[in-house]
């Protein structure tokens, strides 16, 4: 295979990655206004919250590292693809930097004075931070699906530069890309809770994930036909339809009659299917797009490709080496992050006077 | 002021910012890594006061997460940065930059989060040896990331390992391992670790010194064990300062060797020195324009810059003329000389600081030697300052590197003015320079507030975790 092709399959991994890891921290952020109340009981809903933050509390530094490693790479492995993307996305970049500055603080700060203002500060900047760059991650995917005002710039040979304006990546397609990406997050960490937690907040997660869950899968199937009329493949159309069964399979797990629990059997497998539905979304755009990388909406030709936008072979035979010998070690060891803080939190867990 | 511009004082405004987390990040990760190695070994040894370095580590441990969330938050600017403002220069440099940086992310941020995770909420979960072993992979981590890093940069400063494409106007990587062993890399390596460690244990020196001074001994058990971890930890950390400051000189030396070697016009720039000179004389402080016009007042050092130069008290050192001269009849006509000024400044800054807080750590260890407690206010004020004047100095440091290389962004290579975005309009620039600016400065006033809040309420009392974690495996607690 050729190590650009190679290449564009490990930058689909690392954004796989962290739509799906990332996804359900995103979740639990988005929840924490829902999840952590407790009609008037203060003390009660404090201990919510903490339970919330502490399901992804050692492990949502880790899994951002995963969007660090996603830029990195397309530095290295496709240099003109950086260039052009990361300058054509400025103010919506700017916008999630912001995201997740305040959000990567908050979860660090809010425990450091016993304020309820103070706490109530720095969870509003969680919920802001989590929604933010997930509704901006799926304007900027939509928009690349959709292809971008791109040309040579100057013309006829400069390089391929986006020339639209901020207000073109506002479109209804990569509106809708967003929303989806959001509901999405929402349901994955709703049912990761489900599976984190015990008691009431378990309950709830429950019954938010059924309800949400079944308003993301009306927007996924909206967002797939708009993308089918864009830009698909016979492969992305499967990967799609699969996509929305794995979803669909994951609620049917989570959604019961009233008064009944799922065991963390069916818990375990519902968030399994929402993490597949993630993952094959990005693959089918990824597919979807292949060999684009940044698609030019003015001209074909005019299109970023992973041929045009690469390094040298020899920078990518070197990447190469690198990825695969230490991206399984990540794994491994992520991994076992996991399995350390695999037991379920409950409010009973969390000591007096903690915040 | 043009796209340009803005996007430079962006750029050095954030990089400056963030680089005053790295170093306190490298550095306390390394000593709070030592202070739970104490701990575990003082406690198998059955020591006593064993708890005494618990009680550190917990506190320091503290004052580093605090800081550590800022570092990261302000180090995916950086990254996303080159993109944003500097797309030429992405694509100038991609094919060699971007190796670095995209392999510092797999290797080393990976390893930080991740370990540190486990670190912050690992106490009750893990075996005593693994628990430890987080926080030195994670220390380990941090220093991996600061090599990857500075060999992108040094790549800057002294392109190696590459060939230019005519056909792309590229440059393009021939040799990876010419990059990773670049000359400056080698050199800047160990000197920006070695600030890192000057850092840490100035603000470890600091903090201690201020609770020494503080704290009368009582009687009461409790509080005397808290004294006793203070003097140990000031013992630690003003120690660390003297070796790095040695190490400082000693590696800062090498670099001025090399500097002068592959970057002649920063070294002159760094010396206003206009006229080439054999021997050429050190200027200690200069009162006037720097301009190359005689200035009012000076004071010399004959010799001393061709020695830190070539190594030789009489050694030939390149003026700014000459080498203005020699640059314009290689890459055309323009000016090459960086702003005198600055670099003169900042060059001497960076010595004065870094060395002010090895002469107070050394005054700080002197003053509380065999259990003596000073009382002198100049001490304190002394202590109060020793956190602070690494940073300045790592900071007007990073501000010479830089602008001692200007006009290049890769030296004879690219200019800057030529690395930036080219569809990036002004207004963009200074609505990303301006949210980051409001936000980086409230940041800035929350973390200190907090830094101090915590370094006030000095070390904690601990109940020293299990041995071994529960076998009923207890779920995960409060941690933070």
């Amino acid at each position: 295979m050729e190590l650009t092709t190679v290449w564009f399959i490990l930058i689909a991994i690392l954004w796989t990655g962290y739509f799906v890891l990332e996804g359900f921290d995103f979740g639990v952020g988005m929840l924490l206004p829902v999840l952590g109340r407790a009609h008037g009981d203060r003390a009660l809903a404090e201990r919510r919250r903490r339970v919330l933050i502490n399901t992804i509390g050692p492990v949502w530094d880790g899994n951002e590292v995963w969007v660090i490693t996603a830029g990195g790479a397309t530095f290295a492995a496709f240099p003109e693809w950086y260039a052009t993307m990361f300058s054509a996305f400025y103010l919506p970049l700017l916008l999630i930097l912001v995201a997740l500055i305040v959000r990567g603080v908050a979860f660090e700060y809010r425990g450091t004075r016993d304020d309820p203002k103070w706490r109530r500060r720095w969870d509003a900047c969680i919920v802001i931070g989590s929604v933010v760059p997930a509704f901006l991650w799926g304007v900027a995917f939509g928009n690349i699906v959709h292809g971008l005002k791109i040309r040579p710039k100057p013309l006829p040979n400069g390089p391929l530069e986006y020339v639209g304006s901020f207000w073109d990546l506002l479109n209804p397609y990569s509106v809708l890309a967003g929303v989806t990406m959001v509901l999405l997050f929402l349901t994955h960490g709703a049912i990761f809770l489900t599976l984190k937690t015990t008691g009431e907040v378990r309950d709830h997660a429950r019954a938010v994930a059924s309800k949400a869950g079944l308003l993301a899968a009306l927007f996924a199937v909206a967002f797939f036909a708009f993308t089918f009329s864009y830009r698909s493949t016979g492969a992305s159309i499967v990967l799609s339809v699969a996509a929305v069964a794995a979803f669909a399979a994951s609620l049917s797990l989570i959604v019961v009659r009233k008064g009944q629990r799922p065991g963390t059997r069916k818990e375990g497998w519902a968030f399994a299917g929402t993490a597949a539905a993630i993952a094959l979304t990005v693959v089918s755009l990824f597919v979807a797009l292949w060999p684009n990388v940044f698609p030019s909406s003015l001209l074909p030709e005019w299109s970023l490709t992973a041929q045009n936008a690469s390094s040298t072979p020899y920078t990518l035979k070197i990447m190469t080496w690198v990825a695969v010998v230490f991206t399984p070690l990540v794994l491994l060891y992520q991994g076992w992050t996991y399995w350390v803080f695999r037991k379920r939190i409950g409010v009973e867990h969390i000591p007096d006077g903690a915040h | 002021m043009d796209a340009l511009d803005w996007a430079r004082w962006q750029f050095g405004i954030t990089t400056v910012y963030h680089f005053l987390f790295v170093p306190i990040t490298i550095g306390l990760s390394f000593l709070v890594a030592g202070f739970q190695t104490a701990w575990v070994r003082a406690e198998k040894r059955g020591d006593p006061h064993a708890v005494r370095w618990l009680k550190l580590t917990k506190f320091y441990g503290k004052l580093f997460l605090i800081n550590f969330a800022m570092g990261v938050v302000t180090g995916i600017v950086q990254e996303f940065q080159f993109g944003m403002n500097w797309s030429a220069y992405s694509r100038f440099v991609g094919d060699i930059f971007g190796a670095p940086l995209a392999i510092e992310a797999l290797l080393a941020f990976f390893l930080e989060s991740t370990f540190l995770g486990l670190w912050i909420f690992g106490w009750d979960k893990l075996p005593r040896k693994i628990h430890l072993a987080c926080i030195w992979i994670a220390a380990f981590g941090t220093a991996l990331s600061a090599y990857f890093i500075l060999a992108a940069n040094s790549f800057m400063q002294n392109p190696v390992g590459f060939k230019l494409n005519p056909e792309t106007g590229r440059a393009e990587l021939t040799d990876f391992g010419a990059v990773l062993t670049n000359k400056v890399t080698l050199v800047t390596f160990p000197h920006t670790l070695a600030g890192c460690f000057l850092t840490g244990g100035a603000l470890v020196a600091g903090v201690a010194l201020w609770h020494v001074m503080r704290k009368r001994p009582t009687g009461d058990a409790d509080k005397d064990a808290d004294r006793r971890a203070y003097r140990s930890a000031l013992k630690v950390g003003g120690w660390t300062v003297l070796v790095a400051t040695a190490a400082l000189f000693v590696t800062g030396d090498t670099q001025g060797k090399i500097m002068t070697e592959v970057q002649p016009m920063k070294m002159a720039a760094a010396e206003a020195l206009y006229e080439t000179a054999q021997p050429a004389p050190f200027s200690l402080f200069t009162i006037g324009t720097l301009d190359g016009s005689e200035p009012i007042y000076s004071i010399e050092i004959p010799g001393l810059l061709s020695f830190l130069g070539t190594g030789s008290f009489d050694g030939q050192v390149q003026g700014i003329n000459d080498l203005q001269a020699e640059y314009e009849q290689k890459f055309g006509p323009g000016s090459y000389t960086p702003i005198i000024p600055v670099t003169y400044w900042t060059f001497r800054l960076m010595i004065t600081f870094g060395a002010i807080a090895g002469l107070f750590a050394l005054w700080a260890l002197w003053a509380t030697r065999r259990g003596r407690t000073p009382r002198t206010r100049w001490l304190r004020w002394a202590g109060l300052s020793l956190p602070l004047l690494p940073l300045a100095a790592n900071s007007v440091g990073w501000i010479f590197t830089e602008m001692g290389r200007q006009p290049w962004i890769v030296f004879s290579q690219l200019k800057t003015a030529q690395g930036v975005s080219p569809t990036v309009g002004v207004s963009e620039v200074i609505t990303s320079l301006t949210v980051f600016t409001a936000l980086y400065g409230v940041l800035a006033i929350v973390e200190v507030g907090l830094l101090l809040k915590y370094a006030k309420a000095g070390v904690p009392d601990v109940t020293p975790p299990p041995e071994r974690p529960d076998k009923t495996d207890q779920p995960l607690a409060f941690a933070y």
